[in-house]
C-alpha cells in the first residue's frame, strides 16, 4: 500500500463513526455493561433556565476543605432533583464557589428558595417511649407534626400505620452553638436559644422532665437525649457517643442546616425560553450560511484543492459534532459561535498548504512534487500558529472554570477541539483525498484544475 | 514586488491614527465594565402587548429603591434594565408591579444578577488571564523560533502586534460604549482573547516564511528577506481573513442578538490583527534589526 493511501481506512472508519453518532434520535449506545446517550447537549442560554453561583459565605481567608464542598454539593444536587428539573448540573467550580443550571427552569425565585434553604432541625417530643424503642428509631427517618401539618389535610389514611410525634420547636429558635466536653471529657454539643425558644423549652423540659426529646434533622433522628432536668437558662447541651468529629458536624448542621459551608448566592442567571430557542435556530441558520459561503469561496479559488477541501470541511464538521455529542460538550451560544468561526480557521491549514502548493507549481515543479512539497513547508507555520491558538483556549477554560463562567468555558472548548480536529481534517484527510484523485486522474494535463 | 517594509513608518502611522481616538476615549471615558465585572443586575424583558414609555417604567422602579437604574430599548419589543444587585424574591414584585401598573403581558428573556464582590474578583483574574496568554505565547515563540537569531525579538514582535489589537479593540469598546451604550462583559473578554490567539497566529505564519527565507537566501539583506515573507505569505493572509470574516458575517447577519456584539468585536480584532501582522509585526523586526531608533530623534541632513 502506498503511504499516501495508509489513512483511507482510518478516515473512513471516522466518516462512518461520526454519522453514526449524529443520527438524530440516537438510542444510545449499550453493549453489556456500557450505556452510552448520545444527544445533543444544549446549554440554558438556548433552552432557557436558571443558573446559579453560590459562594461560601465564610471569610475569605477562612479553610474550607474540599470535602466540605463536596457534601455541599451533593446536598444541593438532593435538593435540585427534588425540584423535578431533568439534566441540572450542580458543579463545584474552583476552591468555593457551586455552580447550579437548572434547565427549563422559569421562575428564579423557587429554584434559588429551594437551593439555599437549610435543612429543617427538630426537637421532637418522644413522650414515654422506652430506651429501647428509642434506640430503634435513631439514625431511621420519621413523621412529626411540622412537617406533616401543611399537607396532611387530604392524604389521611395513607400513614396511619407509622405514628406522627410531636415538634416541639425547629432549628429557627438556636441562636448559638460550639463543642465543649463534660467533666468525663465526653464531647458534647452545647446551644444557646433566642428569647422566645428559650421559653418553649423551659416550659417543655419543665413539664416534661425524665421523658426523650429527639433531635432530628430532615426527618431523621440523630440524637434522642432524656431530659435530666427543666432548663430554663435558654442554654442546651446534647451528648451522645460523640467523637469530636461527630460533634463538630453536628454542631455545624445546627448552625447552617445540613450544609457544612454556609452558601451565598453572589450570582444568578434566567434566561426565558423564547429567547433561547430563537437563539438557537438563529445561529444554526448562520452556521450553515458560513459554511457555504467558505465552501464557495474555497472552490472558486483553489477549483480541484478547493473542492477536496471542501470535503474535508464536511469531514471537520461530521467529527466535531460527533464529538460534541459524544463527549458531551454542552453547546452555548458562544460555543456554536466558536464552533463557526473555527470553520474559517479549519481552512486556513489548507489555504497555507495551497498556496505553497501554487508556488512550487509556479517554480516548475511537478503536480506530485508540488503536493508532497506544499505539505511539508507549510506544515511548521500550520503547527507553530494552531499551537499559540491552543495556549489561547488553555487559559480561557481555566478562565471559565474559576467562574462558573459556562459561556467562556463552551467557547474556549469548542475552539479547542476544532483546532485539534481541523488539524486532522485539513492535512491528513485533505492529503488523502489528493493523491486518491490524482492516481485515478491524469491531471498533469489539467493544470488549470489547480488554478495555476 | 510590492514594498511593504519600505514604507513600514507609514502602516505605523495608520495604525497610530486609527488607535489614539481610542485610546483617548478609553482614558476619558473609560471603558464600560458590564455587571460582569461592576457588580448588578440586568433585566429583559419582552412585551407582547405594548413597548410602555421607560419613563414611567423608572418610576416603578424607583418604587423599588432603584432609582438609579438604566432602561434601553431594544427591538421594536423589548427593554433591557440595569439596577444595582436585585434579588429574586424582589424581581418577582417588580415584574408584577409592571405587569397590572402598564397593564402589560411580558416575559422575563434573561436576567443576570452579579454580586459586587465577585465582579471585582472577575475583572482581576480577567487581566490576570490576558497577561498569562501574553506571557504563554511569548515564552512559545521564543521557544518555536529558538533556531534563529535573536528569537526572543520574534515573541516580543508578536506581543507588540497583539498589544495594538487589543488596544484597538479596548479603545472601540469605549467609543461603543459611550455611544451606543454597549457594555464589556465576560464575551467581550473571550473575544479579546479570541483575537490575541487570532493575531499570533498570524503573525507566526508570516515570522515562519522569514525563518525558512533566512536559510535560504543567506546574502540578501535582512529588511528585503522581510518583505519578501510578508508579500509570499499576502495571499493567505488574505484568504483566510476572507474566511474567517465570511463566517463571522454570517453570525452577525443572521445570529441573534445575543452575540451580536460579540461576534462585532471578534470581526474588528480578527481584521485588526491581519492588519497588524502584515504591516506591524513583521516591519518591526527590520526596525529593531537596523536600531532605528537611534535615528528617530535626530535631525536629518538637510
Amino acid at each position: 500500500m502506498k503511504r499516501n493511501q495508509r489513512w483511507i481506512l482510518p478516515i473512513l472508519i471516522l466518516l462512518t463513526v461520526s454519522i453514526y453518532i449524529n443520527l438524530p434520535n440516537h438510542p444510545g449506545i449499550h453493549l453489556g455493561s456500557f450505556h452510552k446517550d448520545i444527544k445533543t447537549q444544549l446549554g440554558l442560554d438556548l433552552v432557557g433556565g436558571v443558573q446559579a453561583l453560590l459562594e461560601a459565605d465564610l471569610p475569605p481567608d477562612a479553610e474550607i476543605t474540599s470535602e466540605n464542598m463536596q457534601t455541599a454539593r451533593r446536598i444541593i444536587e438532593d435538593r435540585v432533583n427534588g425540584l423535578g428539573v431533568s439534566e441540572a448540573v450542580v458543579q463545584i467550580a474552583g476552591d468555593r464557589r457551586i455552580l447550579v443550571e437548572l434547565p427549563g427552569q422559569r421562575d428564579p425565585d423557587q429554584a434559588l428558595s429551594t437551593i439555599k434553604d437549610t435543612a429543617l432541625l427538630e426537637f421532637v417530643d418522644f413522650g414515654d417511649l422506652s430506651t429501647q424503642e428509642v434506640s430503634l428509631l435513631i439514625n431511621t427517618k420519621i413523621n412529626t407534626d411540622y412537617q406533616t401539618s401543611s399537607d396532611q389535610n387530604e392524604s389521611g389514611s395513607s400513614s396511619s400505620d407509622d405514628p406522627v410525634f410531636h415538634t416541639v420547636m425547629t432549628g429557627a429558635s438556636i441562636k448559638q452553638v460550639g463543642v465543649t466536653t463534660d467533666a468525663l471529657r465526653r464531647y458534647q454539643v452545647v446551644f444557646e436559644l433566642t428569647p422566645e425558644g428559650s421559653q418553649i423549652f423551659k416550659e417543655y423540659t419543665t413539664n416534661n422532665t425524665g421523658k426523650i426529646l429527639a433531635i432530628v434533622l430532615d426527618n431523621e433522628v440523630i440524637s434522642a437525649p432524656r431530659i435530666e432536668e427543666p432548663i430554663t437558662a435558654g442554654r442546651g447541651s446534647i451528648s451522645g457517643n460523640f467523637t469530636d468529629e461527630s460533634a463538630q458536624n453536628l454542631s455545624i448542621q445546627l448552625r447552617y442546616g445540613a450544609l457544612p459551608v454556609p452558601l451565598k448566592v453572589v450570582q444568578t442567571e434566567t434566561i426565558g425560553p423564547t429567547l433561547g430557542e430563537d437563539s438557537l435556530d438563529k445561529s444554526l441558520v448562520a452556521g450553515i450560511i458560513g459554511l457555504s459561503v467558505v465552501m464557495l469561496f474555497m472552490a472558486l479559488y483553489y477549483r480541484l484543492p478547493g473542492i477536496i477541501a471542501d470535503l474535508a470541511l464536511l469531514l471537520y464538521a461530521l467529527v466535531t459534532l460527533a464529538l460534541f455529542r459524544w463527549i458531551p460538550v454542552t453547546l452555548t451560544l458562544p460555543g456554536i459561535a466558536g464552533f463557526v468561526l473555527s470553520i474559517g480557521v479549519a481552512v486556513d491549514a489548507n489555504v497555507l498548504i495551497f498556496e505553497r502548493m501554487k508556488e512550487e507549481l509556479r517554480a516548475g515543479n511537478s503536480i506530485e512534487r508540488a503536493i508532497s512539497l506544499g505539505w511539508d513547508r507549510a506544515w511548521p507555520s500550520i503547527r507553530d500558529s494552531n499551537i499559540s491558538t491552543l495556549i489561547t483556549c488553555i487559559i480561557l477554560y481555566w478562565f471559565g472554570s474559576t467562574f462558573g463562567a459556562s459561556i467562556v468555558k463552551g467557547f474556549s472548548l469548542t475552539l479547542a477541539l476544532g483546532v485539534l480536529v481541523s488539524l486532522f481534517t485539513a492535512v491528513t484527510a485533505t492529503r488523502t483525498f489528493l493523491h486518491l484523485l490524482l492516481d485515478n486522474i491524469k491531471v498533469t494535463k489539467h493544470p488549470k484544475l489547480f488554478g495555476v | 514586488m510590492i514594498n511593504i517594509v519600505k514604507h513600514r513608518y507609514l502602516y505605523f502611522a495608520i495604525s497610530l491614527i486609527v488607535i489614539l481616538p481610542g485610546i483617548a476615549a478609553l482614558m476619558v471615558w473609560g471603558l464600560p465594565a458590564g455587571i460582569d465585572f461592576s457588580g448588578g443586575s440586568l433585566l429583559e424583558i419582552r412585551f407582547n402587548s405594548a413597548l410602555p414609555e421607560t419613563e414611567p417604567v423608572l418610576d416603578t422602579l424607583s418604587g423599588f429603591g432603584f432609582s438609579d437604574a438604566k432602561i434601553q430599548t431594544a427591538g421594536s419589543d423589548k427593554l433591557i434594565i440595569r439596577t444595582k444587585v436585585m434579588d429574586e424574591g424582589t424581581l418577582a414584585s417588580v415584574l408584577t408591579e409592571i405587569e397590572t401598573e402598564f397593564k402589560a403581558d411580558i416575559e422575563l428573556d434573561r436576567f443576570e444578577s452579579v454580586g459586587p464582590s465577585i465582579g471585582k474578583e472577575v475583572a482581576l483574574r480577567a487581566a490576570g488571564a490576558v497577561g498569562l496568554a501574553a506571557l504563554g505565547i511569548l515564552l512559545y515563540i521564543t521557544y518555536a523560533f529558538r533556531g534563529v537569531k535573536h528569537a526572543f525579538r520574534y515573541g516580543v514582535a508578536a506581543i507588540l502586534a497583539m498589544l495594538h489589537d487589543v488596544v484597538l479593540v479596548l479603545g472601540v469598546e469605549a467609543m461603543l460604549g459611550h455611544f451606543l451604550g454597549w457594555e464589556a462583559d465576560s464575551l467581550f473578554l473571550t473575544a479579546l482573547l479570541t483575537i490575541i490567539g487570532f493575531s499570533v497566529h498570524d503573525s507566526i505564519v508570516v515570522f515562519d516564511r522569514i525563518r525558512e527565507n533566512e536559510r535560504i537566501y543567506r546574502k540578501k539583506p535582512y529588511e528585503t528577506i522581510v518583505n519578501m515573507s510578508i508579500v509570499q505569505t499576502l495571499a493567505r493572509s488574505i484568504n483566510t481573513q476572507l474566511t474567517v470574516m465570511f463566517t463571522l458575517l454570517s453570525l452577525v447577519i443572521f445570529g441573534g442578538s445575543t452575540i451580536r456584539h460579540f461576534v462585532l468585536i471578534l470581526l474588528i480584532g480578527v481584521f485588526s490583527g491581519t492588519y497588524s501582522s502584515i504591516f506591524n509585526a513583521s516591519p518591526i523586526l527590520v526596525v529593531w534589526e537596523n536600531k532605528e531608533w537611534k535615528t528617530w530623534f535626530k535631525r536629518s541632513p538637510a
